[in-house]
């Protein structure tokens, strides 16, 4: 069958635009151009290349050896140097390029260990209201290794939290003592010596067991025979807030 | 590093964080895809709607259609051709582009959309407008003189046969192609609604249902914007309309909208019926930031009213010109409710977060490059372009000129 | 070759040559001077992050070195990390803040909420998913995945559609106003080929962060992923993300 005249022009007109794409793509264009790997590769050696602005621990130890062996010892043994001092990489390049940061201010040490109640517990926190208002921290801590001047003798130093919700409870004028035992070396090693927690029904019982004596847990008083199966009483009551909740 | 982004950025983002209620991701504040990336479903849509109406006379001889074949034809071209645009101008590097040809990720939908366009544009749409007009493009190379001649001529690739077979083989050709071309339609919007279906990351687009209601609003807005074009064309040279085909045209419009009602209903019911989790956040976005543009404009206005002016339409007998007034509301109802329907998945679909516990919102710009002006510029220029083609391909040429040789 | 076809071809050619001429330097690929380790062989590692949740203090500090180090604008609008407070209460309500995005700590201790039970700190960055979906949408290739395991966009390629930005399930990515380009967490991969830590890993006073190698051998990111029950988030969308979370609250999304 002979193809009508326009179909032949317009084949044509396909062709050509056909062919010049093919001779495009696979003659005279180079093939790196319709392919994204090499430019991945490029990519990659660019990321690498890009500028370091923090040196590292290791860098800052180079030079400031005594800070380091000081702040090994202490509690912020685990801190970066750059946590505090801001990127020092050039300072570490070249010491008098840039010196880093000295934030001496109290809203800095604030911005750790101010009171926040979604902190973990036991992560020293202070009430900025009520901690030395006003004074630098840095004028009784010193940062490398910050052991405050006198051991926190209160378990709220650290415990805030646990503290205030006491501080509201039945049990306010309760000491921690009197249901934790406490090692002194919590108070300097704190993960290595846990204070314990009551393991048996007696330490409530000694106020709360029926014919106790004790005015002040006249109101919960219950027959330990018969309450609570054998579950030690803190897997259901929360002894820092009995009460419970609103 | 000091802040020294653009200033109508700044300002831009500062007031969209002031407005977030809850908690979402801080990246969030921004909006990402604007109103440029409404636009541009929107006018694919009317592509793929249009030319699905011009099928209907090819390919199912629906011949009541007739008159309105070429006008759906260009129609479709000249959206088409502003298609593009919103993309290239949303990039954040336009030069760029053709990196999307050059080097495509098969697995991306967006890169796999470039080569759809293309082959929609000139696999299909060219082609089938040039066998639809060759027999006219030849008369007027021969009738015109100096540069409408050659403009003319080359337009028809010079060709000269007008013979009997050559016109026969030309109408076989357009059924062929318009034959490829509705799965070729169908594939073109249907893989804008595939680009935001496949994001599972956001439940509000990631539904298996997103193809086929952006693909069956997208029939609905081609079909009224070919009605509305109609309807306008004759008021502005005071001609009649042939009203069998109007009427047809409606029709098709009803039984379009129905289809595309039952669908989104079933989508929102579905979702309703499920309850995932994200189904508190999104009814809050519906009912906080999307109520006015979802509930009364797309679902109301725009779908809603113009399904009862359809249904009343052909059940009660008004005459001519009440006719044509409720189709031409309908159609510009249907339009609006359209572009409400873009805007509602394109933006609904990032003014709440994926953490699903907070609403963002949007503040277009006025003016700028992602903003208003643009928009309804884009949204103006097919509109022009039609203008020129019907210049240089004027769709009744031959009943004026070549009464015998017409359709 | 008739006149005609001559002159369409001559037409043709300088719009051609002046293509060409502008795509010449993209076809080499070029790549500024880098100071690759020459003995870095990228497949003998597979990076990985660990979160201690229970260790977050919620200081911020991680979020501005990360800014530092690598170039993010200071506005509250764009991150590649950020820290989450969550607030579970007695009747199963969630309160979510980020606190990246405050200008200042409070200046005071915030009254306790009694009706909060459960609150804690979460900090949230690029997960580098093993099956990203980022990297799936991408329409020129432009964000990939290395070797060893960190997702990275490559900022000359990008064209800034913004789609793997729409397809992170975790907002881990922004567009940098600056280079008009995707943008995100890299691992801070510059310092980890040295072998140093991502900043954030530097900084980060209590060690809620572990930098690794789940590849290597005496790994803290090995022992953390063996001795802690871990979660990821979103696991539903099989992004396998690198990120693990020890003992991560079921309210964290």
């Amino acid at each position: 069958m002979r193809l009508p005249e326009q179909v032949t022009r317009l084949g044509i007109v396909i062709a050509i635009i056909v062919a010049a794409v093919l001779l495009l793509r696979f003659v005279i264009l180079p093939d790196s151009l319709f392919s994204a790997r090499p430019h991945q590769a490029a990519a990659v050696e660019r990321e690498m290349a890009k500028p370091l602005r923090h040196a590292g621990v290791a860098a800052c130890r180079e030079c400031h050896e005594e800070q380091f062996e000081l702040k090994y010892g202490g509690k912020h043994r685990n801190i970066g140097c750059e946590n505090c001092h801001g990127p020092s990489a050039r300072h570490a390049a070249d010491e008098n390029a840039e010196k880093p940061r000295l934030p001496r201010e109290r809203e800095f040490c604030l911005a750790c260990h101010g009171f926040d109640a979604s902190r973990p517990n036991g992560f020293p926190q202070v009430d900025p209201q009520q901690h030395k208002p006003r004074k630098k921290c840095v004028a009784c801590h010193d940062a490398h290794d910050p052991v405050p001047p006198k051991t926190p003798q209160e378990c709220g130093g650290c415990h805030g939290r646990i503290e205030r919700t006491k501080a509201l409870s039945t049990h306010a004028l309760l000491a921690c003592s009197s249901c934790h035992t406490v090692d002194e070396r919590h108070m300097t090693e704190p993960r290595l010596a846990r204070p314990t927690k009551p393991d048996s029904r007696e330490t409530c019982g000694g106020c709360h067991a029926a014919g106790s004596t004790d005015p002040a847990a006249s109101k919960a008083v219950v027959d330990l025979a018969s309450h609570g199966g054998t579950y030690v009483c803190w897997e259901c009551h929360y002894a820092h807030l009995p009460e419970g909740r609103k | 590093m000091s802040g020294a982004i653009p200033q109508s950025l700044h300002e831009q983002l500062s007031h969209q964080l002031s407005q977030v209620v809850g908690f979402i991701y801080p990246n969030e504040v921004e909006t990402q895809w604007a109103i440029l990336i409404v636009v541009y479903p929107y006018l694919t849509g009317i592509v793929a709607g249009a030319f699905i109406l011009a099928s209907l006379v090819k390919v199912f001889n629906v011949v009541e259609v007739q008159p309105i074949y070429r006008l759906a034809l260009l129609t479709a071209l000249a959206f088409m051709l502003v298609a593009g645009m919103p993309l290239q101008l949303h990039l954040g590097h336009p030069e760029r582009a053709y990196e999307i040809f050059f080097t495509p990720q098969p697995t991306s939908a967006m890169a796999m959309f470039g080569f759809v366009y293309l082959w929609y544009l000139l696999g299909i749409l060219l082609i089938e407008i040039w066998f639809e007009y060759r027999h006219q493009l030849v008369l007027m190379a021969q009738r015109s003189r100096g540069l409408m001649k050659g403009v003319y001529g080359a337009l028809s690739l010079f060709s000269k046969d007008v013979s009997a077979e050559a016109l026969a083989f030309d109408h076989k050709a357009s059924k062929i192609i318009t034959i490829i071309g509705i799965p070729s339609a169908f594939l073109l919007h249907g893989y804008v609604g595939f680009i935001f279906g496949s994001v599972k990351a956001n439940p509000w687009w990631g539904s298996v249902l997103m193809p086929i209601v952006f693909l069956m609003s997208a029939i609905v807005s081609g079909i009224a914007m070919v009605m509305f074009i109609y309807i306008l064309l004759s008021l502005l040279r005071n001609e009649r309309l042939d009203m069998r085909c109007l009427d047809k045209v409606g029709l098709f419009l009803l039984v379009a909208i129905i289809v595309d009602f039952a669908l989104e209903a079933l989508d929102y019911i579905h979702r309703i019926y499920q309850s995932e989790e994200s189904i508190g956040i999104l009814t809050e976005l519906v009912a906080a930031r999307l109520f006015t543009s979802l509930v009364i404009v797309q679902l109301l206005l725009g779908m809603l009213v113009p399904l009862l002016i359809l249904v009343l339409v052909r059940i009660v007998n008004f005459n001519e010109e009440l006719r044509k007034l409720l189709y031409f509301s309908a159609s510009v109802l249907i339009l609006l409710g359209i572009f409400s329907m873009r805007w509602n998945v394109v933006i609904g679909g990032q003014l709440y977060s994926k953490s699903f516990r907070g609403l963002m919102a949007y503040k277009m710009e006025i003016t700028g490059i992602e903003s208003l002006v643009t928009a309804l510029a884009l949204l103006a220029l097919p509109f022009i372009i039609l203008i020129v083609l019907f210049r240089v391909l004027p769709p009744r040429w031959m009943e004026k000129n070549a009464p015998a040789a017409a359709h | 070759m008739n006149k005609r076809e001559f002159l369409k071809d001559a037409i043709l050619f300088f719009p051609a040559a002046a293509t060409l001429q502008a795509l010449a330097p993209t076809a080499e690929g070029k790549a500024e001077s880098a100071k690759t380790p020459p003995d870095y062989d990228a497949t003998r590692h597979w990076y990985g992050m660990g979160i201690d949740v229970d260790k977050c203090i919620g200081c911020n500090r991680c979020v501005e070195a990360c800014k530092a180090e690598n170039d993010v604008p200071d506005e509250p609008f764009f991150f590649r990390t950020w820290i989450e407070r969550y607030q579970i209460r007695q009747n199963g309500e969630t309160t979510v803040e980020c606190i990246s995005t405050r200008a200042a700590p409070p200046e005071q201790a915030e009254p306790e909420d009694p009706t909060v039970v459960r609150t804690f700190f979460v900090p949230k960055l690029c997960n580098q998913c093993a099956h990203p979906p980022c990297v799936q949408v991408c329409p020129v290739g432009a964000t990939f995945q290395t070797q060893d395991g960190v997702v990275l966009v490559d900022a000359e390629r990008c064209i800034g559609c913004r789609y793997c930005i729409q397809a992170c399930p975790y907002g881990a990515r922004y567009l940098n106003p600056k280079t008009r380009t995707a943008d995100k967490c890299t691992f801070c991969y510059h310092r980890i080929t040295e072998g140093l830590l991502p900043a954030c890993v530097e900084v980060c006073p209590t060690e809620a962060r572990i930098f690794g190698d789940l590849k290597g051998r005496a790994d803290r990111l090995v022992r953390f992923h063996r001795v802690n029950p871990i979660s990821v988030l979103k696991p539903d969308l099989n992004t396998e993300p690198k990120v693990l979370y020890a003992r991560l609250d079921g309210e964290v999304r």
